[in-house]
């Protein structure tokens, strides 16, 4: 049995974790980082991933794509308000979103991909073995479309996604193991781009989920927003600069926004600064000014709190201990306000940025068979419907049931001969169908026979991903009839097979940026440690040399930029072979001079 | 983590005497008796079709139930059939394992609720039991109707106009609430107490005949308590939701 990892697929930052002999531990990059920012870039030369990518941000923000889980398994209209904070254009096909980057379009799962990719590429330098299997988070809010856009991702990312586990409940796996907590416990995990409430009992090794809520669009992105809506104001008012006209300002009055934000959760005041064409824009900005914009939001976590508890069966004091995760929660009015809907204070010892991929690690050690003693029962988040006469949602499968979970259905017919019946699947807990997600369209066969004679049972079954599978049978004849669902938002089979195909190319595309990047970083450090040397040195060498040595660094400095990493190695070689002689003399210079300073030490001694 | 492993054998020590269908390991063709894992080459086994909740939790037809008792059971049973341990398995075990597990979840969610476990028992056992009206409780009618009309009265007043009338109709409709609640509650004890009168025909097993004239007469009077209760219920959330 292969190795199988544990992702955290995070709307900012994404994590990659394995099991050590028993302890899940986080996979970080050769300089020791841990988190990779869910940012991805397009270059012409190809892709870059994480915090490459971030510092492009800024650069060619048109190109860049942040936060693309808040794009995953919806529309459109589902994301109108927020279009005009992103750099990018996005159109619909098909129910599924397209971000469009030039000439070229992409689905989320895809750009989602190519996170994973960067994840897996990371883990298997680590490791130094191939990595092919994955459980990945998502928020346990996450309706059907977006687990299967996530499972989609890995997919394409060339990872068979062995379970999507919730994120909440993959923190109180690494939380309960660590601490052997027995007991009913809360986990509020508020991350970049989404909330969630669980609620579970431990007992025994039993992680029984009781009740789950959230919002699958509320974060530290939106804290942030406001933050940014403020500062774009100000602007306006003091350098008469209309910051929303240039996506490259907008980029980086969000990214120091998004820090100034994190320094205010350990300071109580900090300095926003930002560089602008017409001067610097300054401002003193209070933890208590910050406070202010976020409350709303903050105070908006706790009604689904309160529903979780409420479809638990439990009162707030009744709750043994309460986990903070998602780096949301440093805020200390977010930990205030949970303290006061808990009435205890709430646990924050493991890092929130790393319990969630931890817990996936921990649940793929389950499935790989290596752990017996503990078993995750988890619940759907929403209630599973159809469509039934005049609009209305006949519920099937009610909200936090425990999954893995089954309803049937019987269908018939209406007119003699109708040989079809619609059939339109429904998440959410609204009357109407109009306020809930639609979720897939199918259409039964029916045996052309009287009216009402037709017998179908459908089978609606939500698996242990909490994703639904439709099955169909004529009680009459007792055969099973093969059901193409359509999904709402989602793709179909055929577009993930040719979105894998094409991830291939990208992969190259992706071996080439990174080989260009590497090759210019390493031409900056000789151009910088070049020009040092020579003017430490420049008596040392005649003046043939230096210019010879000169020409080099500056033909470097210019094939530096260009897109081909083999002209930059080229270059690279030149200066070296021109600095051959220089390198000799200043090794000489320098034992010349630590020889001299020993007689004079010595002399003074 | 520590895990104190129940043995079957000994939770459910005393109804092994239930009546068992015999079939074959769809693996090894041996034979299995009920047995969830084959006693052969251990695979796991499709639980049959006509299997109910009590059965699958091979616990007798009472509706008293030891709650830990259940807990226990169902963790013991999900051990046994949850996917997460068949990942590395082939794929027929894995269905066996899924289909398993989604009639498990749905038996504990049915029988850990006393009201959900007594509908069921009455779906179980019914045929004879069929007959029974779905008319609201005569005593209960007239209060019904005056009920509806002040809601339909309260909802039609906006919070612009008139703020007296409007906080006393609240008042009032939180009374009815409460006094409706009550109800429930005392219609719910009286439920219980059928309960023991289930449990006890049960437990007597005189002769076939009279002892299903006695238990249709107990679920019968059940029936008509759950029907009247569902009355209420509706009538409580309605008030709630109104008056929240």
């Amino acid at each position: 049995m292969s190795r199988i990892v544990g992702i955290d697929l995070g709307t900012t930052n994404s994590l990659i974790a394995y099991m050590d002999h028993g302890t899940p531990r986080v996979i970080p990059s050769p300089d020791g980082k841990t988190l990779v920012p869910s940012i991805v870039g397009m270059t012409d030369n190809g892709l870059i991933v994480g915090d490459p990518a971030k510092a492009h941000l800024t650069r060619d923000p048109a190109r860049t794509i942040y936060s693309v889980k808040r794009f995953m398994g919806k529309g459109l209209a589902d994301v109108k308000d927020e279009l005009k904070y992103f750099p990018y254009s996005l159109h619909e096909k098909n129910g599924v979103i397209r971000i469009e980057i030039g000439d070229k379009t992409y689905t989320p799962p895809q750009v989602s991909a190519m996170i994973l990719k960067e994840l897996k590429r990371r883990a298997e330098e680590f490791l130094k073995e191939d990595i092919s299997k994955a459980v990945i988070t998502v928020p346990a809010y996450f309706n059907d479309s977006q687990r299967q856009a996530t499972k989609d991702a890995g997919m394409i990312a060339g990872l068979e996604v062995l379970r999507i586990i919730n994120e909440p409940t993959a923190a109180s796996l690494a939380y309960g193991l660590q601490k052997k907590t027995q007991g009913l416990i809360a986990i509020y995990d508020l991350g970049g781009g989404t909330f969630d409430i669980s609620i579970l009992k431990l007992k025994d090794g039993i992680f029984e989920v009781l009740a789950t809520n959230g919002d699958t669009h509320l974060g530290g992105d939106d804290f942030d927003q406001r933050l940014i809506d403020l500062l774009v104001k100000e602007i306006a008012e003091t350098h008469g600069l209309q910051v929303q006209e240039h996506p490259d300002l907008m980029q980086v009055v969000r990214l120091e926004a998004e820090r100034a934000k994190v320094r205010l959760s350990d300071e109580t005041a900090t300095t926003v600064v930002v560089e602008l064409p017409n001067g610097k824009y300054e401002k003193t900005l209070t933890r208590e000014v910050m406070e202010s914009l976020v409350m709303e939001i903050v105070e908006g976590t706790l009604a689904p709190c309160r529903s979780a508890l409420r479809d638990a069966g439990l009162r707030a004091d009744q709750i043994d201990e309460v986990v903070l995760v998602g780096g949301s929660t440093r805020m200390p009015l977010v930990r205030a306000k949970v303290e006061g809907l808990f009435g205890k204070k709430p646990h924050s010892e493991l890092n929130p940025d790393e319990v969630v991929a931890l817990g996936a690690a921990v649940q793929a050690d389950i499935l790989g068979g290596h752990n017996k003693e503990i078993l995750l029962l988890d619940v759907t988040p929403l209630s599973l419907g159809i469509e039934t006469m005049g609009g209305v949602m006949s519920a099937l499968i009610r909200r936090n049931t425990t999954i893995p979970t089954s309803a049937k259905e019987m269908f018939t017919t209406y007119v003699d001969g109708q040989t079809s019946v619609d059939i339109h699947i429904l998440q959410g807990e609204r009357e109407l169908v109009k306020d809930n997600r639609s979720l897939a369209r199918f259409q039964l066969k029916m045996p052309p026979l009287p009216a009402g004679v037709p017998r179908v049972e459908v089978t609606f079954l939500i698996d242990a991903n909490g994703i639904l599978h439709v099955t169909a049978r004529d009680i009459r004849t007792n055969e099973a009839q093969s059901v193409q669902v359509k999904p709402s938002h989602g793709l179909t089979d055929d577009e993930v097979e040719a979105m894998i195909r094409d991830s291939f190319q990208f992969a190259e595309e992706d071996i080439k940026a990174r080989q260009v990047i590497e090759a210019r970083t390493e031409a900056n450090a000789i151009i910088v440690a070049t020009e040092k040397a020579l003017a430490r040195a420049s008596e040392l060498i005649n003046e043939k040399e230096k210019g010879e040595i000169q020409r080099a660094i500056q033909q470097l400095g210019e094939t530096q930029k260009g897109d081909d990493h083999r002209v930059i190695r080229a270059g690279i070689a030149e200066v070296e072979k021109e600095t051959h002689h220089l390198a000799e003399v200043l090794m000489d210079a320098t034992l010349k001079e630590a020889l001299e300073s020993k007689k004079v030490s010595e002399f003074v001694k | 983590m520590e895990h104190q492993h129940h043995h079957h054998h000994e939770t459910l020590a005393g109804t092994r005497e239930l009546p068992m269908a015999r079939s074959m390991c769809w693996h090894c063709q041996s034979e299995v008796t009920g047995e969830y894992l084959c006693g052969q080459c251990v695979k796991v086994q499709p639980l049959s079709k006509g299997l109910d909740y009590f059965a699958c939790f091979k616990l007798p037809r009472l509706l008293n139930i030891d709650e830990q008792n259940l807990e226990r059971i169902y963790y013991d049973l999900s051990r046994t059939f949850h996917p997460d341990f068949y990942s590395t398995k082939d794929e027929s075990e894995k269905t066996i394992s899924l289909g398993n597990s989604a009639f498990l979840n749905s038996a504990y969610r049915t029988l850990k609720d006393h009201i959900q476990r007594v509908e069921y028992l009455i779906r179980l056992e019914a045929g004879a039991v069929k007959d029974i009206r779905s008319n609201p409780p005569a005593d209960l009618f007239e209060e019904i109707l005056e009920l509806q009309e002040d809601m339909e009265t309260f909802c039609g007043l906006s919070s612009e106009d008139d703020s007296t009338d409007r906080t006393e109709l609240c008042q009032k409709l939180q009374r009815d609430r409460e006094r409706l609640e009550e109800r429930q509650a005392k219609m719910e004890a009286a439920l219980r107490e059928k309960y023991h009168e289930w449990d006890q025909v049960q437990a007597a097993n005189p002769d076939p005949k009279e002892a299903r004239d006695q238990k249709n007469a107990v679920l019968r009077s059940m029936q008509e308590i759950l029907s009247n209760r569902t009355y209420i219920c509706n009538m409580v959330n309605e008030l709630r939701e109104i008056t929240d």
